[in-house]
């Protein structure tokens, strides 16, 4: 399944401790420190944080792969957004702290502001996780252009919200907050390299929450019988299921692209733009397309809370929010293609 | 996981960059000199036996054939790069491209020697035009129906009957054909089936052209009286054709010519928007791009692993699935889009006759080369569902 040991160690320790069925039926929310330690003990939290500074150092191409294993299993805990957090801490050279993180903002639209005094201001919304974490990265501008800083999550007003799966997304208002630390970013990392971070991320959850729900929609199939055969057996449904396929394969082959191209890039620059914009553009059209079909697949069982559907289809809707929905990357891809012009369009996709 | 697909990262190398590079510069000399007009893509139907020729001398057909038969034993990622660069140009491939795709892959494969050192290095050469003969009026998806008859006879076979929906025919120099050559057999309805060499030149062979409804004659009927083809005609294993045209058409699923057939209203698109577009003009570009992004992408990691050797069946009809559809969508998207557009904007005429054609020509694109049912009956065999 996976090629690399990063990832396989994820794969294991999801399939040990991040059982869909056995989450869905828990009785509380104790599997999840299980999870997180066992996560810890292993560095992947911090997979993106140099060796010395207490990070595993692993290559952006190896935690590339454990979001698409998390995204897989539909993992409803903090890991992708501290790994994200930590790659960004490290951008300016600080130091992650161990436990939970998250970033901010998480929408292009949310700005932070450093002020003189090194304190940060703003509001972000769609936090993910925030009301769950200790420490909150984030990159903000100020007179000297950009800055990244750790944060309490403690020392900011959390108002709590939920996503579409239920997972926490929360406002956070920095209100002259002090951070723990605070350098410049260097040349070339702004707000919309965390965005672009985040949308691959991002893509690669969705896109691995996708395989799992063809996956487990093709056994549905096979298992379901009416009308005395198989519900696999009838064309209507093989057709749909083909369909959704189409879309897993759209979904998985453009993240893995963008995934690609960050990770042997040596800056965020015009052919990343287009992938990853792309990738979450295309990964969004598909979550919508692809969770129809599952529940539909599905019948009503699907529909139920007991039925493990659901932490896959409502997280890869709910992803589509996070670092740029659909409709603002696609805004953003047009405008970028129609300023080049008609005649540089094949050219760029060619170039990809 | 039960239903995994593989879609391998494949990019392509630097050495298919310097020949795209080469292509696109001698696609410039040809509209420079007026062989073709790229804003025009009825000219698609058009023959040009001196484009063929050129692009032959430049050795873009056969790329991938041994040098033996007049190849050049490049790679197949090269060949995709000059089939991509080529569609995207609209330039006139009509005469070669079906012999280039499947055609000489067969013959490669099956034909004997005299046979392929006659006509492969002419296919090389951009020489000879090929049409594929499996439809017949009660045998479309249902390959397996084909009744045209191949009678054995001294030194040969007879053919009756009649082939339909032959594009090409009305040009091409040589027809591949499936001809029953015994009835099925109960166990097996796909037995019975032979594959043929046919020159269209030989006697009792009569092309009459089928208007479609973008108003082009691209495919015909073909009526077989009599025709007497020599045993060395008959391709591969008597009566076990079917194996051979499944594997034939598993190439014809992925490539870019699968997605890029009316790609030319994007551009024209972005062209009358103009470099300042609205939210709803650069919503719909943007999504557009991204939608044509991923398929390339999925549709070169195809090529990738055919290239390595590897059989992605269903990832190949996923392409083609996927891409068809979006070919189809394409047109009538972008003529919602232009809805705002200013019509006295200089170019909204080009726009305009582009969309008209390619909205006539959107129907055929999900039917051509297997329908998106019998594609997706494909997809859910290799999902395990039947
Ligand atoms: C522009 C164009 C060029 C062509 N060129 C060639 C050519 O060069 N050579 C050649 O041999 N043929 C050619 N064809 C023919 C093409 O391959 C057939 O049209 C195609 O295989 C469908 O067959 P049909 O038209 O007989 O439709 P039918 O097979 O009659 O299908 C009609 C409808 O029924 C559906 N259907 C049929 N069987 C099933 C099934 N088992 N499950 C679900 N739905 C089903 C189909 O999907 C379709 O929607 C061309 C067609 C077009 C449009």
């Amino acid at each position: 399944m996976t090629d690399n040991i990063v990832a396989e160690t994820a794969e294991r320790i999801f399939t040990d401790l991040a059982d869909a069925q056995s989450i869905n039926s828990a009785a509380n929310d104790g599997w999840k420190s299980t999870l997180w330690t066992a996560l810890s003990d292993a560095g992947l939290p911090l997979s993106w944080v140099p060796e010395d500074c207490n990070g595993a150092g692993v290559s952006l191409a190896d935690g590339f792969s454990v979001a698409g294993s998390a995204g897989r299993f539909a993992v409803s805990i903090p890991l992708v957004e501290t790994m994200l957090a930590g790659w960004l801490l490290s951008q300016a050279g600080l130091p992650s702290p161990s436990g939970k993180m998250t970033v901010a903002p998480a929408r292009p639209q949310d700005r932070m502001t450093v002020n003189a005094d090194g304190t940060v201001s703003g509001r972000a919304r769609g936090i993910p996780f925030a009301s769950d974490v200790e420490y909150i990265a984030v990159i903000a501008s100020g007179a000297q252009g950009s800055m990244i800083a750790l944060v309490e999550a403690a020392s900011c007003r959390i108002e709590a919200g939920e996503n579409l799966g239920n997972d926490a997304s929360d406002t956070v208002t920095f209100n002259n907050v002090k951070p723990v630390s605070i350098k410049p970013a260097p040349a070339g990392t702004r707000p919309t390299s965390l965005m672009l971070m985040g949308a691959t991320l991002r893509s690669l959850q969705i896109a691995g929450a996708l395989e799992t729900m063809l996956d487990i929609t093709v056994r549905y199939a096979n298992e379901r019988v009416a009308f005395e055969k198989q519900i696999s057996k009838f064309q209507a449904v093989q057709h749909n299921l083909a369909k959704l396929a189409g879309e897993v394969a759209v979904a998985v082959s453009a993240a893995g692209s963008a995934a690609d191209s960050v990770a042997d890039s040596t800056s965020f620059d015009d052919g990343v733009f287009l992938e990853v914009a792309a990738a979450k553009i295309r990964c969004a059209e598909a979550a919508e397309k692809s969770a129809a079909i599952a529940h539909q697949v599905h019948g009503a069982i699907g529909f139920s809370m007991e039925h493990i559907l659901h932490r896959y289809t409502l997280r890869a809707l709910a992803w589509r929010d996070d670092f740029g929905q659909e409709s603002y990357w696609a805004t953003e891809l047009g405008k970028f293609v129609a300023a080049r012009g008609a005649d540089e369009l094949w050219p760029l996709v060619a170039s990809r | 996981m039960t239903a995994a697909l593989r879609f391998d990262q494949i990019r392509l190398p630097e050495k298919c960059e310097t020949l795209r590079r080469e292509v696109r510069a001698f696609l410039a000399e040809e509209i420079a000199a007026g062989t073709f007009n790229p804003h025009e893509p009825q000219r698609e139907d058009s023959d040009i036996p001196e484009f063929s020729h050129r692009v032959g001398q430049r050795g873009w057909i056969g790329m991938t054939w041994p040098k033996k038969y007049g190849g050049h034993e490049r790679t197949f990622l090269e060949r995709y790069v000059v089939t991509e660069e080529m569609r995207v140009a609209n330039a006139p491939t009509r005469r070669f491209f079906v012999a280039d795709r499947q055609s000489g892959p067969v013959l490669l494969r099956y034909a004997n020697e005299r046979i392929k050192m006659d006509i492969l290095p002419r296919i090389c050469r951009g020489e000879v035009c090929f049409a594929i003969g499996m439809s017949e009026p009660n045998s479309g998806s249902d390959l397996f129906a084909a009744k045209t008859k191949a009678t054995k006879t001294d030194g040969g076979w007879l053919i009756n009957g009649t082939k339909i929906w032959t594009t090409s025919a009305h040009i091409a120099d040589y027809m591949l054909a499936i001809f029953r050559t015994s009835q099925p057999t109960k166990e097996n309805r796909r037995h019975g089936l032979t594959q043929f060499l046919v020159d269209m030149k030989t006697p009792g062979i009569t092309v009459n052209p089928i208007a479609q409804i973008s108003g082009l004659k691209e495919f015909n009927e073909v009526v077989f009286e009599d025709v007497f083809l020599p045993d060395d005609h008959a391709l591969g294993e008597i009566d076990g054709a079917w194996k051979q045209a499944t594997s034939e058409l598993a190439y014809e699923r992925s490539g870019p010519e699968r997605f890029l057939e009316t790609y030319y209203v994007l551009t024209e698109l972005v062209r009358a928007l103009g470099p300042n577009p609205d939210v709803r003009g650069a919503e719909g570009i943007g999504r557009l791009v991204a939608q044509l992004h991923a398929m390339r992408r999925m549709s070169v990691s195809v090529a990738g692993m055919l290239h390595a050797g590897k059989e992605p069946v269903v990832e190949a009809a996923i392409v083609k699935d996927v891409g068809t559809i979006w070919e189809q969508q394409l047109p009538h998207r972008v003529r919602d889009l232009a809805a705002f557009i200013d019509t006295d904007a200089s170019n909204h005429h080009t726009l305009e006759e582009q969309l008209a054609f390619a909205i006539k020509i959107a129907p055929k694109l999900t039917i051509q080369g297997g329908t998106t049912e019998v594609l997706r009956g494909i997809i859910a065999r290799g999902l395990g569902l039947r």
